[in-house]
């Protein structure tokens, strides 16, 4: 569904993305790990065509949509959230989710209509007429998701939906996502909470310097030793072995 | 454009009362006032698609105000061509001004004082420009001939000028309700409050900012056509003039900006203020701009959603279901 080839992107002298490749299957739940800084949301933002890569090439459904505008990117199907959630903070939860419904319900009463529905889906049916702004960090984070979903997208990007959610939270995020995937959508997440990786990513792509350094399923990551060493720093995959052995 | 609370009904009730209330009074210099105060809350319902939905606080609202006003009298007075002609010109060429400062300000992505700044630089530069070149009647401005008629659109009858422009006021204010519950009404609102949210979720923000600004051109435009007619002479430091810059901001800002009832409201409690300082005061001249300055720093300061976000907070009715509505 998704095949992205040999992404490159420079800030200045940094290069925070260089030549990654990855392929998100339909119907698919695809991770994509790194540790801070590891050039992960400038993916996203490549991919979702909010800047322009440097090299390299990003299909979508079979068209090269390298370098096209995000709003014709959304029309195409595929959506990005925002690892800093964005709420349109003098709206209500419902008229906030009736922004992406818009997209395909251009009449007022429809897009509002597909608002509840999603929002309802959601588990935010008490909050829908409260003021974004008042949410907790977790409404916001599935607002993040409503919006998204209400667009009717079918490949849906989340940057770190789970971040700074309680254990509870996470599960019943982990819950809805994977009812979504079943419904018939797409997933390529970033996430830090390995909980929600382990158990809903099917494959698992690892970024750390802007390069990708390991592909495979989450459970042959956590014992890749290349991975072990760029979340706890050199020598930490042999240090742990060590400790095995002993 | 219903009331959402006992505050905001009163605020509108008053509003309506003293409208209705110059009926009665038959007194050519309320009148007067009234015209002139009507006139202006057009272009500040202008200055609200823009600014108050949109967040794009222009600064200049003047060139699309004097476009519109200049375009129909030349065609009046330089090409002898039908009033209503004119009229509906001026409308297209207000709207073409604000689509083309749209275009060239949003495609450099200018935002916050630098999109005010390049607006007042617009309507500057026209106001040289229309006191300089002839088909403009340069420094002595245009004049129609006194003609009144229904063809020309001129009525010699106050309470006739009184009566369309309170008509024209409720159309452009219906519009406004209309746009504001519409799909470019939801998106122009998402654009304000987050440009990045608003381009993920699928929105040409470029197109929904310049479309705002042609919708508003138009309205300023119509607001200078309407000054046209009811005075019939203009000149480049009266249309083009910062003085209706400046009152197309201060309207809605007092008032309420992105309501539909607060920029008429805005208008109409500044010019009864202005008009009452000057009588007390024997009208120093350019006191009412003063007075005004106050006024707006003390809203910016204590009113951030004007006097229809303070009246909200008065009373509030029970939300109703959006689904019914
Ligand atoms: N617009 C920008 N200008 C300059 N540098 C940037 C910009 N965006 C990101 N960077 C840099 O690029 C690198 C990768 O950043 P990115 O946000 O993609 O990392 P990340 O993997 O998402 O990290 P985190 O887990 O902290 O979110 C960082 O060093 C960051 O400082
Ligand atoms: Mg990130």
């Amino acid at each position: 569904m998704l095949e992205v080839r040999n992404l490159s992107k420079s800030f200045g002298g940094l290069k925070a993305v260089s030549d990654a490749s990855l392929d998100v299957p339909e119907g698919g739940i695809v991770g994509l790990l790194g540790p801070n800084g590891a050039g992960k949301t400038t993916c996203f933002t490549m991919i979702a065509g909010f800047t322009k890569p440097n090299e390299g090439t990003v299909r979508f459904m079979g068209q090269d949509i390298t370098g096209l505008p995000p709003h014709r990117i959304c029309a195409m199907g595929m959506i990005r959230t925002f690892q800093i959630v964005q709420p349109f903070a003098g709206l209500t939860v419902q008229e906030n989710i009736a922004v992406g419904a818009y997209l395909h319900h251009h009449d007022r009463a429809e897009a509002m209509a597909v608002a509840r529905q999603v929002g309802k889906r959601l588990g935010m049916g008490a909050m829908l007429d409260r003021p974004a702004s008042s949410l907790t960090i977790a409404g916001r984070k599935r607002l993040e998701l409503a919006r998204a979903l209400a667009t009717g997208a079918k490949l849906l990007l989340l940057d770190e939906v789970m971040a700074g959610l309680i254990p509870s939270e996470v599960s019943e995020i982990v819950g809805i996502i994977r009812q979504i995937r079943d419904e018939g959508h797409t997933f390529l997440m970033i996430e830090h909470v390995m909980q929600a990786v382990m158990s809903l990513a099917e494959t698992a792509y690892v970024l750390n310097h802007g390069k990708m350094i390991a592909h495979g399923t989450p459970r042959e990551l956590v014992q890749d030793p290349g991975v072990v060493e760029a979340y706890l720093g050199h020598g930490a995959a042999a240090r742990l072995q060590e400790g095995n052995h002993a | 454009m219903k009331p959402q609370s006992m505050g905001q009904a009163v605020l509108i009730a008053l509003a309506l009362i003293y409208l209705a209330s110059l009926y009665f009074m038959s007194s050519p210099v309320w009148m007067g006032f009234t015209i002139n105060a009507l006139i202006v809350a057009v272009v500040a319902l202008a200055w609200n698609i823009t600014g108050g939905f949109g967040g794009m606080a222009s600064f200049g609202h003047a060139a699309m105000y004097g476009t519109g006003a200049y375009a129909s009298a030349i065609l009046q007075v330089q090409y002898g061509i039908n009033a209503w002609i004119a009229f509906a010109a001026g409308i297209v060429a207000g709207a073409a001004m604000g689509a083309f400062i749209g275009a060239l300000a949003f495609r450099y992505g200018l935002k916050g004082s630098y999109f005010a700044l390049v607006t007042l630089a617009f309507a500057e530069v026209l106001r040289i420009c229309a006191s300089s070149f002839a088909i403009t009647g340069g420094g002595s401005g245009l004049q129609l001939r006194l003609d009144p008629g229904l063809s020309t659109l001129q009525f010699n009858d106050r309470t006739v000028v009184y009566t369309i422009l309170l008509v024209i006021v409720a159309l452009v204010m219906a519009l406004t309700a209309w746009l504001k519950y519409s799909r470019f009404g939801a998106y122009l609102i998402a654009v304000r409050e987050n440009e990045d949210a608003a381009r993920a979720l699928g929105i040409d923000t470029y197109r929904i900012k310049v479309k705002a600004m042609a919708i508003s051109g138009a309205f300023a435009g119509l607001a200078g056509v309407l000054y046209l007619q009811v005075w019939l002479f203009i000149d480049s430091a009266v249309v083009y003039g910062s003085a209706v810059s400046i009152e197309a901001l201060i309207g809605p800002i007092i008032g309420g900006a992105g309501t539909v009832w607060g920029p008429l409201i805005g208008t109409l409690g500044l010019h009864l203020l202005g008009e009452g300082a000057k009588h007390l005061l024997h009208n120093a001249p350019g006191l009412n701009f003063v007075l005004y300055a106050v006024v707006l720093i003390c809203a910016l300061r204590f009113l951030p959603q004007g006097l229809m976000g303070l009246a909200g907070r008065i009373g509030t009715f029970r939300k109703k279901e959006d689904d019914n509505a």
